[in-house]
Formats: structure tokens, C-alpha cells, sequence
């Protein structure tokens, strides 16, 4: 992938796509003749992600973005497609060694801690696996959650209560503890404030820059929210219905727009410049993904939409703006030149 | 300003508990002028929604409304009975929540719904109802109401389903609309629907709009005036463009700094340390003193009431310092 640079790159998605099997059972596909329902949540996704940056994915519901997390981690099995670590290939067969450079934050606080378990023992579960961690002593173990929970803002003292003793944003900030024991390098994180009130959001995205800057890290970013994405990320993919349709840095994707759907997106954000601007609220909602569009999924929805976009599928093209940056587009009407290329004044 | 339409005055809810009573809403006092949109806004547990939940009358037992007082026009609707309080909730004060999947009945048709509310508050016929009810969808925007029309709530897309509930809330033709977080559920484009279709219609129909949620993002596309809670109580309340440019209170001054923007470029946002405090430890004087960067002596003894500050009022012993 040529747009990472001299660096190759530390997350590789090769043309990954999933489909689910999502059939009525056997004896009602037989009796009442119904077909069978394949659900195509991702189809044919390349993506490249530099070791240190913070890459975020964003789409509306249903769009896939969930799913590509969940492949990255090994949680789903891709259907077609590689994905690389590192170089090596991890859809097939990835040792134990090379998982553990990577772990995943999930949305819901709530739901991704055992309710039974202290704290303590929840963030030491990943270093209890770890080979280099078994050598520890009793005491050098503890110090360690020590160490984990103070590096995430929580005190050491914490490690005896339960979940439910904390806040919303206190429970996320032990799902990093956790995440963080094993010391990966990449870390998914699949809408880790969604559930939490913007204040407490504050919080852990501070949080999570720091240590970000501290460790090295390297993130692939989840989100619905794009003033997060913005305020978070270095490059943004925006997903629609299974493909990636725009891919940018992410201040060229926010002052230049090109993808109608980008554009249309980045219109209905509500803002509190209190601009007056009138909002161009795009008709229309996502498609079925059990019956998608032919030819470009944003069809039915898009105002530049002609014959060639109804039958053919585009592919992502880069559009070069003023400055030589390059945004990767999968639209014909881009390329075309039908729609003209978005420039800011400022950037 | 004219005569208000709604005015909630000292208003407090309370849950007794084994413990004691949690007082959720703690002297709460709004006004709503006809046709004016109100926003308010908080984090989880601000008291916001039970703020709404008590002026239509639905606080779930073994809570009440333990003080003050909700007057709609010249009349007090707080100390109703049940049976005159449900004809006032539909007729007068219309409802709009989060989730509109459990708002809408999942056994009945969208049609029914609408037709049995029109003849629940208003005096027409079967026939008059059912042509009223297809107006209103179509004026929701629902294509092929026709069609809709005999259609249960699980064969509609989250964003129809809420459009349905507008309609719903709309069907009596009420003064005044309770809309409890009505975009969260949903995604931005949709969101950017609905808020368009929410102004819009309560333009249309001259009906004012409490509009209760904890993104100011929505806040500030559509309310005239926004009160800012914390912890039970209005720390502020003022125009929305001053509200938000000239924040007088430190947690409104947080709250917008914490905000990420797709605008403005910033390295850190902004934090308010610490947590909302749970009702059983509501700190005394100021419940914001344990948080607030500004904090002295009064702040820990006094409770501050809102005094006007700027543009706005701010409850907060700094405009008095």
C-alpha cells in the first residue's frame, strides 16, 4: 500500500469481506420454500494502518464497521481476503504470541466487565496468560495491577471492588487497564464512549492520547460520532453498507469532502457555531444489506446518481487536491468530474 | 415576554427509600412561552427527564412530586387526579421519547394507534379520524401512507418509527410537546430528519416544544432558550447563542469544552474532574463545589440560586464575588 509511506504497514486488510449466513432453518427452507438469506457486512474492505497512528473507521448503523473490528481480532473468520500483522497473515492460523500483540476495548462498559470478578482480577486475567508475566511472583503480579490501574487514572486501592461500585467512564477506564496488561501494540476500540456522558467522554479520550503518546500505541478507532473521530484521529475510512467509500487524512476529509455521501454526512452533524447554515438533510435511509443496491450502494440516495452508478460498482479512486494529498473516493460521479471536487479555502 | 404557557416553579421529586429520600429534582422552576422551544440539557442523572416525567404526570411510583408546582395556562396540573391528568396528557401536552419502539404498541397497527388517540381527545367521527390520521402521516413524511397505514410498528425502520410517534404526539393538536432525547436512538442523518421534521411541524402547528436531551448539538440547531441541569437542579438558563458562546457557569463553561467539535482544532479538550454525584451524597451548599476549578467558602456552605449573570442566570456565588 503505497499511501503509509517508507513504513509498511503494522495492520493489513487485503480485499476482506464477511458474509453471514442468516437462512431460515433447513425444515423452513424445505416446507415453505423459503431461499436462503446471505447478509453481506463487509464486501471487499483494503485497508493499511501505521504503526503509532490512530485510524478511525466511521459509518451510520449497519455499515460494517463493527464487523471489521470483530475480523481484525480474530473474532469472526474473514470470508474471503487476508488480513496481516506485522506482515503475517492472521486470518488463518495466527499463533497465540502474535493475538496478543493486539486487544479490544468493546462500547458497553456494562457488559464487558464480570460483574462477579474485583477489578483486580479482571485486569490481571490477560497477564495470567502471558509467558513472560507466569514468572512473576505474587507480589511483583500485584504491583503490576497496581501500576496498570494508576496508568489509567483509577487508584491501586480500586483493584478490591467490583464493577459496579464505579461510574460509566470508571468502568472504561478498566476495560483499558485490561486491554493494556499484555502490553499490545494495537488496540481496537469499538465505540468506547458512545455510552458515556460528554464530559466523562473528555475523559477518556484524553485518556486514551496519553497513552497513546506514553506507550506507542496504535489505534483503530470505531465510531458513529464524527466530531470524535475528528477531535481523535489521524486518517478517517468512511464505511457505507459493507465498503469503504472515502479515505483521507483526517483534516483533508473534514475541510474537503468528497464522496456525496462524506458530504451529506458531515452536513447533518449539528454544530454549536450556530452558524445558521441550512442543513441539506439527505432523503432517504440505509438500504437492507439483505437485498443491497446494485452498483453503488448510495444510489437511491444520492442526488448525482446516473445509469453507470445503478449498474457498476467503483472502486476507491485518490483525487489529488491542492496541497497533493491525496483522498482515495469510490464514486463515479467524482470521477468523472460530474460532481466537482470539494476545495477549502483554508486548508 | 408573554404570559407563559407552561411554568414549573420549585418543582422537586422525591424517592423514599430505606436509606431516606433521594431527592432527584430539587426546586426546579421553567417557564415555556406559547410556541417557544426550550431545551434542556444535562448528563445521566441530571434530574432532566424526571423534570419532564413529572409536568406529564408519569413518575413511576414509589416516586412523587414532593414540592412546588406545574401550571399549564392558569390552570395547576401537578395535584390532578389520574383520570383528569390522562385527558390533559395527549389533548394538551403531547410526548415524544427515546426509544420508539416501546412507545408504539408492537400488537396494533400504526393506523389504529393514530385513529384511537385522535377519538381518544378529539370529537370526530371513525371516518373523520382515519382521514386526519393519514394526514398526519403524510405530513410526517411517511411515503404511501395509504399503505403504511395498516402496518405494525416492527415493519417500520427506526427513523419512520419515531416519525409515527411525532405523529402520534401531534394528533390532538396539543400547545405543548414533551420530547425526551427523540434523536438519540438514531442515526445522524436520520437525526438531522427528525430535528428538521420536529421544528418544522411544531412551527406549522404553534405548538411549544420542551426538548430534553444531553447533545447540545441539538440543543443549538433548535431551541430559542437552553437551562443547563446538574444533579437535580438548573445551574443555568439563558438564550442558546449565549448559553453557549458566554457561558457564565464553570459547568457549562466544562461541559462546553468537553464538547469534541468538527469544526475547531484541539489538541486536549477540556475535562470537568470527577464524576456527577450520586443522590445519596449530594454534597451541601453548591452541588458543584467538589468539581468546580473556581471553589471557596460559600460555595461549600451556601446553595446558590439563579441570579442573573451576563446575558444569562447562572446559579453560582462567582456572580456575586
Amino acid at each position: 500500500m503505497s499511501e503509509t509511506g517508507a513504513n509498511p504497514p503494522l495492520v493489513e486488510l487485503i480485499n476482506v469481506a464477511k458474509t453471514f449466513d442468516v437462512s431460515p432453518p433447513w425444515l423452513n427452507r424445505v416446507l415453505e420454500g423459503k431461499p436462503r438469506a446471505l447478509l453481506r457486512a463487509v464486501a471487499g474492505v483494503d485497508l493499511a494502518i501505521a504503526r503509532g497512528e490512530t485510524f478511525a473507521l466511521v459509518g451510520e448503523s449497519g455499515c460494517g464497521k463493527s464487523t471489521v473490528a470483530r475480523l481484525i481480532v480474530g473474532l469472526h473468520q474473514p470470508t474471503r481476503g487476508e488480513i496481516r500483522y506485522e506482515g503475517k497473515r492472521i486470518d488463518v492460523g495466527a499463533s497465540q504470541a502474535l493475538r496478543r500483540n493486539m486487544q479490544m476495548i468493546f462500547q458497553d462498559p456494562y457488559a464487558s466487565l464480570n460483574p462477579r470478578w474485583h477489578v483486580s482480577q479482571i485486569v490481571a486475567e490477560p497477564l495470567r496468560t502471558h509467558p513472560q508475566m507466569l514468572s512473576l511472583g505474587k507480589r511483583d503480579f500485584a504491583e503490576r495491577v497496581a501500576s496498570l490501574l494508576q496508568q489509567v487514572g483509577l487508584a491501586a486501592a480500586d483493584g478490591e471492588k467490583f464493577p459496579h461500585q464505579f461510574s460509566g467512564g470508571q468502568r472504561q477506564r478498566i476495560s483499558i487497564a485490561r486491554a493494556l496488561a499484555g502490553e499490545p501494540a494495537f488496540l481496537v476500540c469499538d465505540e468506547p464512549t458512545s455510552a458515556l456522558d460528554v464530559s466523562v467522554q473528555a475523559q477518556v479520550l484524553n485518556l486514551m492520547r496519553k497513552l497513546q503518546r506514553e506507550l506507542g500505541l496504535t489505534f483503530l478507532f470505531i465510531s458513529h460520532n464524527l466530531a470524535v473521530v475528528h477531535h481523535i484521529a489521524d486518517r478517517v475510512a468512511v464505511m457505507y453498507l459493507g465498503r469503504v467509500v472515502e479515505r483521507a487524512p483526517t483534516k483533508r476529509l473534514f475541510s474537503e469532502p468528497q464522496h456525496p455521501y462524506t458530504r451529506m454526512l458531515l452536513d447533518a452533524v449539528p454544530d454549536l457555531e450556530l452558524s445558521g447554515k441550512a442543513r441539506t438533510a439527505v432523503a432517504g435511509e440505509v438500504p437492507n444489506p439483505l437485498a443491497p443496491p446494485a452498483g453503488c450502494a448510495f444510489h437511491p440516495r444520492c442526488p448525482y446518481a446516473n445509469e453507470r452508478c445503478r449498474r457498476e460498482v467503483p472502486v476507491l479512486k485518490p483525487v489529488y487536491g491542492w496541497h497533493g494529498a491525496a483522498t482515495d473516493v469510490a464514486c463515479h460521479a467524482v470521477e468523472e468530474g460530474r460532481l466537482k471536487p470539494r476545495v477549502s479555502a483554508t486548508a | 415576554m408573554s404570559a407563559p404557557l407552561l411554568a414549573v416553579e420549585q418543582l422537586r421529586v422525591e424517592f423514599p427509600t430505606r436509606g431516606g429520600t433521594l431527592v432527584a429534582v430539587d426546586g426546579v422552576s421553567l417557564s415555556i412561552a406559547p410556541g417557544e422551544v426550550l431545551g434542556v440539557v444535562g448528563e445521566s442523572g441530571a434530574g432532566k427527564s424526571l423534570t419532564g416525567a413529572a409536568i406529564i404526570g408519569l413518575i413511576d411510583p414509589p416516586g412523587r412530586i414532593g414540592g412546588g408546582e406545574v401550571r399549564l395556562g392558569d390552570r395547576r396540573i401537578d395535584n390532578l387526579a389520574p383520570e383528569a391528568m390522562r385527558r390533559v396528557r395527549g389533548r394538551e401536552i403531547g410526548a415524544v421519547f427515546q426509544d420508539p419502539l416501546t412507545s408504539l404498541n408492537p400488537l396494533y397497527t400504526i393506523g389504529r394507534q393514530l385513529v384511537e388517540t385522535i377519538t381518544t381527545h378529539l370529537d370526530l367521527s371513525p371516518r373523520e379520524a382515519r382521514k386526519r390520521a393519514l394526514d398526519l402521516l403524510t405530513e410526517v413524511g411517511i411515503p404511501a401512507p395509504e399503505r403504511r397505514f395498516n402496518h405494525f410498528p416492527h415493519q417500520f425502520s427506526g427513523g419512520m418509527r419515531q416519525r409515527v410517534v411525532i405523529a402520534l404526539a401531534l394528533a390532538a393538536k396539543p400547545k405543548l410537546i414533551i420530547a425526551d432525547e427523540p434523536t438519540t436512538a438514531l442515526d445522524v442523518s436520520i437525526q438531522a430528519q427528525i430535528i428538521a421534521l420536529l421544528k418544522r411541524l411544531c412551527r406549522e402547528h404553534g405548538a411549544a416544544v420542551m426538548l430534553i436531551t444531553h447533545d447540545m448539538g441539538v440543543i443549538a440547531e433548535t431551541a430559542d432558550r437552553v437551562a443547563v441541569m446538574y444533579a437535580g437542579r438548573v445551574v443555568e438558563v439563558g438564550p442558546v447563542a449565549e448559553v453557549i458562546h458566554r457561558p457564565q457557569h464553570p459547568y457549562t463553561k466544562g461541559l462546553m469544552g468537553s464538547i469534541p467539535s468538527i469544526v475547531a482544532e484541539r489538541d486536549e479538550l477540556a475535562q470537568i474532574e470527577g464524576v456527577m454525584p450520586r443522590l445519596n451524597a449530594i454534597p451541601s451548599g453548591c452541588a458543584f463545589h467538589p468539581r468546580c476549578p473556581h471553589v471557596f467558602d460559600r460555595c461549600r456552605r451556601e446553595r446558590p440560586e439563579l441570579m442573573n449573570a451576563g446575558a444569562t442566570r447562572s446559579a453560582c456565588w462567582l456572580v456575586v464575588k
